[in-house]
């Protein structure tokens, strides 16, 4: 009798804390992944500002400086959404990139290697907090997809969280080696 | 006079403003002046011997659409050098606010230079920001002509300054001859339409409506309907289902059988509703020749000259649409004189009376001034 009621006990505790755990794991899982969204907004805000400096550093020509700007000013809000409009400003940087002798039309002009050096790791700083981001977003979808997630609404209020998709990369599909890096 | 005109958009690919340089430039090159078009263009299409290709163009987002142009400093070097050989008297750029060869030339250039604005759209931020890279172009820009008066009210507003509005030309020769298609009109007559079935202000439902009205009183009728549209069986089924197989839709059809359909029907309707500044397919329609019955919006009183060059029914009335189609169909007598008043009267709008208003432009901004150049800027640009 005493036995039995030892065993309910220690079954309904452990089972309390399973659950607590599996909840605990869950709210961690959302916070990082608005960890991982900072992170992403912050580079593509880097992004953003360092090409905008490139279209009016004055080393381009009037039209791809004109290009570049209005890519950038598509990404600050408007009309499109979020992901088309950082993918507009991808390929726009890599129309401007992937011409023929780009780097040589630009050699000795002053800080150009720099702030060219500098849109390439911002892009690439892009790549791997997108990465981060949706493989943070693929296991809380998973975690919340379990079923005991499910019936006892462990994930309480948070709605899932969606993946971030863009083109984000600045080299040219039939191109081979990176840009740079 | 020896004039150098810059096209920003891929000249292979089908755009108004491609159409625009390319009547502008016929018609130039037929008053007896030199006229040299740079444009973007993939090396292997064929190019009229007045075109030369500035390379092929890069697809790149711009304005939230994919556009072809011309930038880099590849594109710079090619401007400067068809500039420095050219040795023109005046440079005509068009849509100068877009990144790609317009720009460019304004950048590389000096001289007499006249600019054309086509669209309206208002990019003031963005110029903002790169304003001192597109101002040096900008400013060096002696004459604007924009296209409406839409598009003249977004450059003051935008970019600020004036500009003289020449609206586009018709070129009628391209119009006056067509076969008709195969069978048609046909013995029981036909009217035609042409233009985006489904947005209203072109006015198809009441077209739609009147054939209610003349369909069962004209057993042979037919309606011939051109032009692009989202749903056709949705078009299709706002006819009653008797008359359906009498109302031939074609889709979205080429320059060539477009032409080919204004000649395809005994009347042709411009029933809009509202929102046209000019009218061009109903002009178009003027220089086929083909008797006309539009609404009596204002745009239409005026290239109709209030009706003697067509029939005119009050806009949006179906009934007495049906009353003047009708009238039109039972008197070939009063169709032979609406379409030779229609022919006298579009000739006002031909190309050739365009082209000498640009003209004036080019002749008020060389006064005074030396030969197109190139300047330093992009000189750094081999």
């Amino acid at each position: 009798m005493i036995t039995d009621i030892v065993i309910i006990v220690a079954a309904a505790l452990f089972i309390g804390v399973y659950v607590s755990w599996r909840a605990g794991r869950i709210d961690r899982l959302h916070a990082r992944v608005d960890m991982a969204r900072a992170a992403l907004d912050a580079t593509l805000l880097r992004r953003s500002s360092v090409a905008l400096e490139l279209a009016t550093s004055g080393l381009l020509d009037p039209a791809t400086s004109l290009l570049l700007a209005g890519a950038v000013h598509g990404t600050r809000g408007g009309d499109r959404p979020r992901d088309l409009a950082e993918s507009d400003l991808t390929r726009a940087l890599r129309a401007v990139f992937s011409q023929p002798d780009f780097r040589a039309s630009l050699n000795g002009k002053e800080g150009a290697d720099e702030l060219l050096a500098e849109v390439e790791v911002a892009a690439h700083q892009v790549f791997l907090a997108r990465k981060f981001y949706n493989d943070v977003v693929a296991a809380t979808r998973e975690a919340r997809r379990r079923p005991l997630a499910r019936v006892l609404r462990l994930s309480g209020r948070a709605s899932a969280p969606e993946f971030f998709e863009m083109d984000d990369s600045l080299v040219a599909e039939s191109s081979g080696a990176p840009l740079g890096l | 006079m020896k004039i150098g005109i810059t096209c920003p958009y891929s000249w292979d690919v089908p755009g108004g403003v491609q159409q625009h340089i390319r009547d502008l430039a016929e018609a130039l090159i037929d008053e007896g002046h030199e006229v040299s078009v740079i444009s973007p263009a993939d090396d292997d299409t064929p190019l009229p011997p007045y075109v030369i290709g500035a390379g092929r163009a890069v697809p790149v987002p711009y304005n939230g659409s994919v556009a072809r142009l011309s930038f880099g400093f590849l594109s710079v070097s090619r401007v400067r050098r068809w500039i420095k050989e050219g040795g023109f008297d005046v440079l005509h750029v068009h849509e100068p606010e877009i990144p790609s060869l317009s720009l460019l030339a304004c950048w590389v250039a000096s001289g007499p230079i006249v600019a054309t604005f086509h669209t309206a759209i208002p990019r003031s931020r963005v110029l903002l920001v790169t304003y001192p890279v597109v101002r040096t172009g900008l400013e060096k820009i002696n004459g604007r002509i924009a296209v409406s008066e839409a598009a003249r009210t977004t450059l003051v507003e935008h970019i600020g300054g004036d500009a003289v509005v020449i609206p586009n030309g018709v070129a009628t020769r391209r119009y006056r001859k067509a076969d008709p298609l195969p069978g048609w009109p046909g013995p029981g007559g036909a009217i035609g339409f042409l233009g985006r079935l489904e947005e209203p202000r072109k006015g198809l439902p009441v077209l739609l409506k009147a054939f209610e009205i003349l369909g069962p009183q004209r057993p042979g009728l037919r309606l011939l309907i051109a032009g692009p549209a989202a749903d056709p069986g949705e078009v299709l089924h706002r006819v009653p289902a008797g008359l359906r197989d009498r109302v031939v839709l074609l889709g979205q059809v080429s320059e060539e059988d477009k032409v080919r359909v204004l000649h395809s029907v005994d009347v042709f309707c411009s029933p809009n509703t509202g929102g046209e500044s000019f009218g061009i397919v109903t002009a178009e329609a003027m220089a086929a020749g083909v008797p006309i019955v539009g609404s009596d919006i204002e745009a239409f009183q005026q290239v109709l000259r209030g009706g003697e060059a067509g029939e005119l029914f009050a806009t949006g009335d179906a009934a007495d649409l049906a009353r003047a189609a009708g009238r039109l169909l039972d008197d070939p007598a009063r169709r032979a004189a609406l379409s030779a008043a229609a022919l006298a009267a579009v000739a006002d709008y031909d190309w050739s009376v365009v082209a000498r208003a640009v003209l004036s432009v080019y002749e008020t901004v060389v006064l005074g001034s030396t030969q197109v150049a190139v300047t330093a800027s992009g000189s750094e640009f081999p």
